[in-house]
This record gives C-alpha cells, sequence and structure tokens, in this order.
C-alpha cells in the first residue's frame, strides 16, 4: 500500500513556539487514522499544517506523491483534500444548502446535485433543514454541515478536527457511525483528529498518538486500546 | 414599579453631575471680565427630562415583551409581503420623478440618489465580504478627480472618462486591499480609515495636480450621445436637437436620469453577483475566514475583489459627483462621507439592497427636512440614529435572503441566531 499522505519530519510554530516536533506520519488510501493526545499535544496544530496554515518550517509533506509543504491553502485544498474544522466553523447566517454548496464550488465539482443527494442521504436531517440558516441548527447538526460540506467536494483526502466537540454522546455516534459507513462504501481516506480516544479508536484502522507535539504511539486501532498506558492517559473514566 | 423608579432616579443625578456645569454655568462678558451666571432653572428642566425620560424608557419595555412566535412569524411575513411591494414602488417613484417634482426635490433626489450608490458600493465591501471600510471616501475622491483632471485638461468627455475613473478607483481598491490582506475587524477599519486621509492629504498638497485646497473648476456637464445641456438653445444642444425651450430643468432631470442608471447598475452588479460563486465566497468570507481558507477559496483574490468592485463603484460616484457640481475639492471628501456612508449601510442592514436604499433616503432626505431646525439638526440627526440602531439593531432590513434554494426560500428571523462573531 502506498502512503496516500506522508508527513516526514515535518515541525511547526507558533512564532517561536515549536508546535509540531519532527512528526512522522502515515495516511495510506481507504483508512480511517486517528491522531490522539491531550489538550494542546498539537494535534489541530499537526491537522492545520497539512493544510499550509501554519506552513511547516521543516520536513516534507508529500500527498498523492507530491510535495504540498509550500503550497498555498487554496492549492492544497484543491486537490480533493477536505478539512471540517475544529469547531466546526459553519458560515451562520446563510443556509445549510448555501454551506453545502460552497463546499463544491471551489473544487470544481461539476456534479453538485448528486453529491448533495449522497450528503442528505448520508444526514437525512440536513435535507429536512436545507432552507434554515446554519447557524440556527444544533451543534451536533451544525457538525453534520460542517462535515456534509468538505464531503461536497467529493474528497479523496478527509480531515476531520475533533468532529465530537460538544456534542451528546448519541449524536457522536451517529457523526461516527457515518464516517464508518463512508470509508467502507466510497473507500475514503480520512485522517480524523480526537479527544474521544476510545470511540476514535475503535472507528479507527491505526492511530497516532501525540504528545507535546511528538509522536509517541503508533498501531492499530485494536493495539492502541490493549496498551495500558493508553487506558491510563485517554481512557480512564472515559 | 418600583426598579424603575430607582433607575430614574439615578439618572436623574447622573445627569444632575452632567449638566450642573455644563447647563448651569454660563459665562457672560461685564465690564470687569468674564462672569459667571447661573442657571439653576434649565438644569432642573433636563434633569427633570431625563428622569420622565427614563420613566417613561421603562414603562415602554415593560409593555413590549418579546411578541410571541406565533405573531413574530405573522410579523415577518408581513414584512416579507410589504418589502416585495416596497421595492418596485420606491423603484416605480424613482424613475417618474422628474415629471412629478420640482427643481429643488430633482436635486434633492440627484443628492439622495448619489448616497444610494455609494451605499450599495460599499454594501459589497462591507455588507457581503464584511471587511469594515472606514475610508471608502477615498475611492470617491479618485473618481471625482479622475474626471475633473482628464476632462479640464485633455478635453474628454464623461462617458469617455466615467470606466476610466471606474478602473483608476478600482486601482487604488487593490492598493488599499494589498496591505491590509491580513487585517480583520477594527485593525482593518484603522487602516482604511487612514488610507481615506492620505487621500485626502495627498490632494490637498498636490497641488500642480489637483489644484490644492483650491479644487478644480470648470468641469464640463456630460453630454447626452453629444448633445449638450446648455441655455443658447443652438444647434448640438438638447433643446435645439429637439426643437424646444431650453430649461435648466432638462439637464437637471438629465443628471438625475445618469445617476439613477449608475446606481441601478450598481444594484444589478451586486444582485447578479451574489448568486455567483465570487458573491457567495464573499458572504462566506464574512462569515468565517478559516473555514472559507479550509474549502480552498483563494481569500486573497476574493478580499481584492471586494475592495477593488466596491472601490469601482464608489469611483463612478465621483466622476458624476464632480460632474454635478463642475467644481471639486478636497473639502468635498472628508471623513465625515465616508461615516455617512458607512451609516446607511449599517442601518440599512448590512448587505441588503433595500435596506440601503432606504436608509439613505432616511438619512440625506430626512436631513433635508429637519433643514429648519438648523443648529439643532445634528442633534436630531444623532439621536434618529440611536434610535434607529436601538430599536432595530441589525438594521432596517435584517433578514438575509438565501442567494439559492431548494424549493421555495424560508425567512428566518435574525433575532434567532446567536450574535455572529466578529
Amino acid at each position: 500500500m502506498t502512503a496516500l499522505l506522508k508527513l516526514s519530519g515535518v515541525s511547526s510554530f507558533y512564532g517561536a513556539i515549536q508546535a509540531l516536533k519532527s512528526v512522522d506520519l502515515e495516511v495510506h488510501e481507504g483508512e480511517i487514522v486517528t491522531l490522539i493526545g491531550a489538550n494542546g499535544a498539537g494535534k489541530s496544530t499537526l491537522m492545520m499544517t497539512v493544510c499550509g496554515n501554519p506552513r511547516a518550517r521543516a520536513g516534507s509533506i508529500r500527498y498523492d506523491g507530491q510535495e504540498i509543504a509550500a503550497l498555498p491553502t487554496f492549492e492544497i485544498m484543491r486537490r480533493r483534500i477536505a478539512q471540517s474544522p475544529e469547531g466546526r466553523r459553519v458560515f451562520a447566517r446563510m443556509t445549510v444548502f448555501e454551506n453545502l454548496q460552497m463546499g463544491a464550488e471551489v473544487a470544481g465539482n461539476p456534479d453538485t446535485r448528486t453529491t448533495m443527494d449522497e450528503v442528505f442521504a448520508l444526514f437525512p436531517r440536513l435535507s429536512e433543514r436545507s432552507a434554515q440558516r446554519a447557524g440556527t441548527l444544533s451543534g451536533g447538526e451544525q457538525q453534520m454541515v460542517a462535515i456534509g460540506r468538505a464531503l461536497m467536494s467529493r474528497p479523496r483526502l478527509l480531515l476531520l478536527d475533533e468532529p465530537s466537540l460538544g456534542l451528546a454522546p448519541l449524536m457522536v455516534r451517529q457523526i461516527f457511525a457515518a464516517i464508518r459507513d463512508l470509508n467502507r462504501r466510497t473507500g475514503l481516506t480520512v485522517l480524523l483528529v480526537e479527544q474521544n480516544a476510545f470511540q476514535a479508536l475503535r472507528l479507527a484502522h491505526r492511530g497516532y498518538v501525540l504528545v507535546n507535539g511528538a509522536i509517541t504511539m503508533a498501531g492499530t486501532g485494536a493495539e492502541l486500546l490493549a496498551r495500558p498506558e493508553i487506558r491510563a492517559a485517554y481512557l480512564e473514566g472515559g | 414599579m418600583k426598579p424603575a423608579f430607582r433607575d430614574a432616579f439615578l439618572s436623574a443625578l447622573v445627569a444632575l453631575g452632567l449638566f450642573g456645569t455644563m447647563i448651569g454655568l454660563v459665562t457672560t462678558t461685564s465690564p470687569t471680565g468674564l462672569t459667571l451666571r447661573y442657571r439653576p432653572e434649565a438644569v432642573a428642566i433636563a434633569v427633570a427630562v431625563v428622569f420622565a425620560g427614563r420613566l417613561l424608557f421603562h414603562l415602554w419595555h415593560a409593555r413590549h415583551r418579546p411578541a410571541p412566535k406565533a405573531a413574530n412569524a405573522a410579523r415577518i411575513e408581513m414584512l416579507r409581503r410589504g418589502g416585495k411591494i416596497l421595492a418596485p414602488a420606491l423603484l416605480v417613484v424613482a424613475a417618474i420623478l422628474p415629471l412629478i417634482a420640482g427643481r429643488y426635490y430633482l436635486d434633492l433626489g440627484i443628492l439622495v440618489m448619489t448616497y444610494v450608490m455609494l451605499g450599495w458600493g460599499l454594501n459589497i465591501v462591507v455588507g457581503l465580504a464584511g471587511l469594515l471600510d472606514l475610508g471608502y471616501v477615498a475611492f470617491y475622491a479618485v473618481g471625482a478627480y479622475t474626471y475633473s483632471i482628464l476632462s479640464t485638461t485633455y478635453g474628454l468627455g464623461f462617458w469617455t472618462c466615467l470606466p476610466v475613473a471606474g478602473l483608476m478607483a478600482c486601482g487604488f481598491g487593490v492598493l488599499l486591499g494589498f496591505p491590509v490582506l491580513r487585517l480583520r475587524g477594527d485593525y482593518l477599519a484603522i487602516v482604511t480609515l487612514a488610507f481615506g486621509e492620505i487621500i485626502r492629504v495627498v490632494i490637498t498638497n498636490w497641488v500642480s495636480l489637483t489644484g490644492g485646497p483650491n479644487g478644480i473648476a470648470g468641469i464640463p456637464r456630460p453630454t447626452l450621445f453629444g448633445l449638450r445641456f446648455d441655455m443658447s438653445g443652438g444647434p448640438g444642444t438638447f433643446a435645439g436637437f429637439f426643437g424646444i425651450e431650453p430649461n435648466v430643468t432638462q439637464r437637471v432631470a438629465f443628471l438625475y436620469y445618469v445617476i439613477f442608471a449608475l446606481a441601478l447598475l450598481t444594484n444589478w452588479v451586486t444582485l447578479r453577483l451574489r448568486r455567483l460563486p465570487l458573491g457567495r465566497a464573499w458572504e462566506a468570507l464574512r462569515e468565517d475566514e478559516v473555514a472559507c481558507r479550509s474549502l480552498g477559496i483563494n481569500v486573497t483574490n476574493t478580499k481584492l475583489t471586494a475592495f477593488a468592485i466596491g472601490a469601482m463603484f464608489g469611483g463612478f460616484a465621483g466622476a458624476f459627483f464632480a460632474t454635478r457640481q463642475a467644481f471639486v475639492s478636497p473639502e468635498s471628501f472628508t471623513f465625515i462621507e465616508s461615516a455617512i456612508v458607512l451609516a446607511i449601510v449599517v442601518l440599512g442592514g448590512l448587505g441588503s439592497q433595500l435596506g440601503v436604499a432606504l436608509a439613505a433616503l432616511i438619512m440625506i432626505g430626512g436631513f433635508e427636512v429637519f433643514r429648519d431646525l438648523q443648529e439643532y439638526r445634528m442633534l436630531v440627526f444623532g439621536l434618529a440614529l440611536v434610535l434607529i440602531m436601538i430599536l432595530r439593531p441589525r438594521g432596517l432590513i435584517s433578514g438575509r435572503t438565501p442567494s439559492v434554494a431548494l424549493g421555495t426560500p424560508k425567512l428566518i428571523p435574525t433575532e434567532q441566531l446567536p450574535e455572529a462573531a466578529a
């Protein structure tokens, strides 16, 4: 299997503060890979660095065999990488329909309607609410909008930043089921950043553990779940 | 009731503190120099007014609890219907104004229409793209001076210069856009404010090009397909060509229709753009810049086009201003102009075309109506602004019509929205 996304020796900084320390990470085609870690470990930074914001100051990021670390963000996102950013960030005053359309427009997806029908099939709730302003939806529904919007560009690689943030457990299960379903049916590759380590590791094929900006452990989801230090650090009580 | 009285009493105390010196003491000249005169009765009146006003405010609030949802929905429906009739009605009145109104109202119409156009132009930058621009008058000035200089130096006509003025302003829009790409909100506002001042100061001091504080006079009027509007009535003039009596009203009516057409062009372009990917990208940018990036939108280009296109319409309006006044000087392009245009956009409801037109009508037209109040005009004007913003904090027309929809669009009151984060 070749890696769809391969980070080698990636370091990135916020000003003088080093947020990522020589990170190596691979995501293969058709895989769900999860990245877990505590608050401030650098999970979101890693995801944003893949998107070129902030730029990686050292190391290489290869996507589909091409170096993308030096490209501007919008160029990266046009290569069928889609991101559902942390905190959802839906366009509050625009309708659900417009939000979804925004996802398709830039990627130059000509068949918006079919893709949107697929998103509606995945999240039937969105089709009921398509004319409603995204800002009036509940948190879980907004998360669906954010994921649906990312899917509208028909991505090969989907970057999901904390989709479970602030959601009720039932909603989290729904969202995770949708991710699994997408991956099985369409072979969509997913890189998932999560605090909710237990659910994320159960969902993922493989996982990485990030501590203070460096990868400390890697393995299959089941392996990581079985490790006592993971259980102690991330799963106790969860 | 009791807290209302207590609050009114406290307000009255504050008023006493403020007005005690501001109103209560007057300096008068007397043979021995300046002496102080006391006016306790004036202070008493002011304090009483504050007390009563505060009390009435509380009573009014107690009576106007938020309406129940059903009534609210009905009100929205009514507003929507009203809006549907109001816009065409305004348009018809605007179109036939020269036929029904006298010289004074026509001049006022031209003024209002200029501000409608400026408001619509700035609406692209502030209302749609969400970039707070306090220096919009700079583009107005660039357009005005471009036409003035080209026409007085090279003898070019209005219609030749109009696109040039637009392009010049457009270029200045990009020029402003580049340094402020990374700025948002307050920081952006400060830089645009400075930009507006820089343009004005340059115009004032570059005497060889702009005439400095003396301005440029003798700017030619526009022609209708080469027909001039002057009073000689000979061949080559409008009156001579059609064989009618020359009349000043003809020229004024013509100017009115020119600005009317320019304003409609602005509106049409904005409405078209809103339905295109670019317009939607502007609105998305206003909502969330990070999300825009993550969707692969080139934020740089999106911002620059917003600045450029907004500036272009400002430039058109400027060229029109120059040709109407036949005289330009830096005094016409002070910060207050930017502030008025911005107030029109905010008052109208950011992003709403009809709202901006209404706000321009109220602000500019209303300002003229209160002319008899003389120096109190500014006071009434300011009070009206404050009142409108208290009663309708999101502007006169705060509902946003979706640019695309499955089936029939449904309007959702903005009151249900969480406050948008800056």
